[in-house]
């Protein structure tokens, strides 16, 4: 499974995680803090250039296509109601916020990211320790290319099966193949001296 | 121990693949993913503790980088976007249908139904909806009207995620945990 980091390494990929978070909480903070179009224009023109330094800047792009027509619908919603201009502030704040998270997500790893939450889930040792939440993850992480696949045979075999779409009983297929399937790990995890 | 373990895991993974697989038809004609679903088939089938972990679990490594949200949305940029509400109530909602599935003398599908609706849909617009107002700067009242859109079609999905947990006991008695 691919991950949104980018392929393209960029000086911004050696940065460390925690510190790219951090700064990355304080410009969101500042940013929902301001008022205005003009204040939220610039907290956009601050991610844009930073992609545009790092030669990011097609993928980063790429990635505001699914918040277009939501940016499109608070513009249209907000001029029928007659607040144009809070409209265009909210959209350009919305993109901003939005873009700037993205760019963290480019530069950094998945193991980084992953030992930031661990780093963060710390405090929560003596009822959830470190090491199962990190196992938890790789199961998820191995097993959604797995699940996955198994949902598109099933819904290949029904589309080979039936003219009618796709319905209920294929996800109750999914369900019960999920459920089968965490017997059988929990069985060969157990036989190999459990979770810890 | 391991079982809960996995069950958790397999059911983070399970909400992914519900966001990949085309889009299914929910009787009326109107496709919609099946995403949201597997929400509520957590707080059913897993139990109020164990399904809001698994939802956790799902929405952590979302947060780092993984595209698993339907139309391959990943990443921080979610948790600023208008659907951070949502993605906010999720664990809630899962807890509070699993919650309220212990409620049921013995399953049924409308019990079922009703703890399905009231975790997956009235909790999780309580989040949802000032999440809306907040990041589109509009009052509640009309973030309000704006999101019931969609609520006809989360009442059929608790109606699947119902006759799904039903079924699912009758197949695998002594799996669902609620």
């Amino acid at each position: 499974m691919l991950t949104l980091t980018s392929e393209r390494v960029t000086p911004a990929h050696a940065w460390p995680a925690g510190v790219k978070l951090g700064g990355l909480a304080l410009f969101t903070l500042g940013l929902f803090a301001t008022q205005g179009a003009l204040a939220a224009g610039l907290g956009l023109a601050l991610p844009l250039a930073a992609a545009l330094a790092l030669g990011l800047v097609r993928d980063w792009l790429r990635l505001f296509r699914p918040l277009l027509w939501i940016g499109a619908v608070i513009l249209a919603w907000h001029a029928l109601t007659g607040s144009a201009l809070e409209g265009l502030a909210a959209t350009l704040r919305l993109f901003a916020a939005f873009g700037a998270a993205n760019l963290v997500t480019m530069t950094t790893r998945l193991a980084e990211m992953q030992a930031v939450f661990l780093r963060l889930a710390r405090p929560l040792a003596p009822l959830i320790p470190p090491a199962r939440i990190a196992l938890a993850m790789a199961l998820v992480i191995r097993f959604i290319p797995v699940l996955s696949l198994r949902a598109a045979q099933l819904s290949a075999a029904w589309r080979a099966r039936s003219a009618r779409r796709i319905g209920w009983p294929l996800i109750f297929a999914i369900t019960l193949a999920a459920l089968d399937d965490a017997e059988h790990v929990a069985e060969a995890l157990r036989a190999r001296g459990g979770a810890g | 121990m391991e079982r809960n373990l996995v069950r958790i895991a397999l059911f983070a993974a399970l909400i992914a693949a519900l966001g990949v697989i085309p889009k299914i038809d929910m009787g009326f004609g109107v496709p919609i993913t099946a995403q949201s679903l597997g929400i509520m088939l957590c707080g059913t089938m897993l139990g109020a503790r164990n399904g809001a972990l698994a939802v956790l679990l799902f929405l952590a490594l979302t947060a780092m980088g993984l595209p698993l949200l339907a139309g391959g949305r990943g990443g921080i940029g979610l948790f600023v976007s208008p659907t951070v509400g949502f993605l906010v109530g999720f664990p809630i909602a899962a807890f509070v249908t699993g919650w309220l599935m212990g409620w049921q003398k013995e399953l049924s599908t409308v019990g079922t139904f009703n703890a399905a609706a009231f975790g997956g849909i009235v909790t999780l617009y309580l989040f949802g909806i000032p999440g809306i107002a907040l990041v589109t700067g509009k009052p509640l009242v009309e973030a309000f009207w704006a999101s019931m859109v969609f609520v006809p079609g989360d009442v059929v999905k608790a109606a699947i995620a119902a006759t799904v947990t039903v079924a699912v006991a009758r197949a695998r008695p002594g799996l669902v945990q609620a």
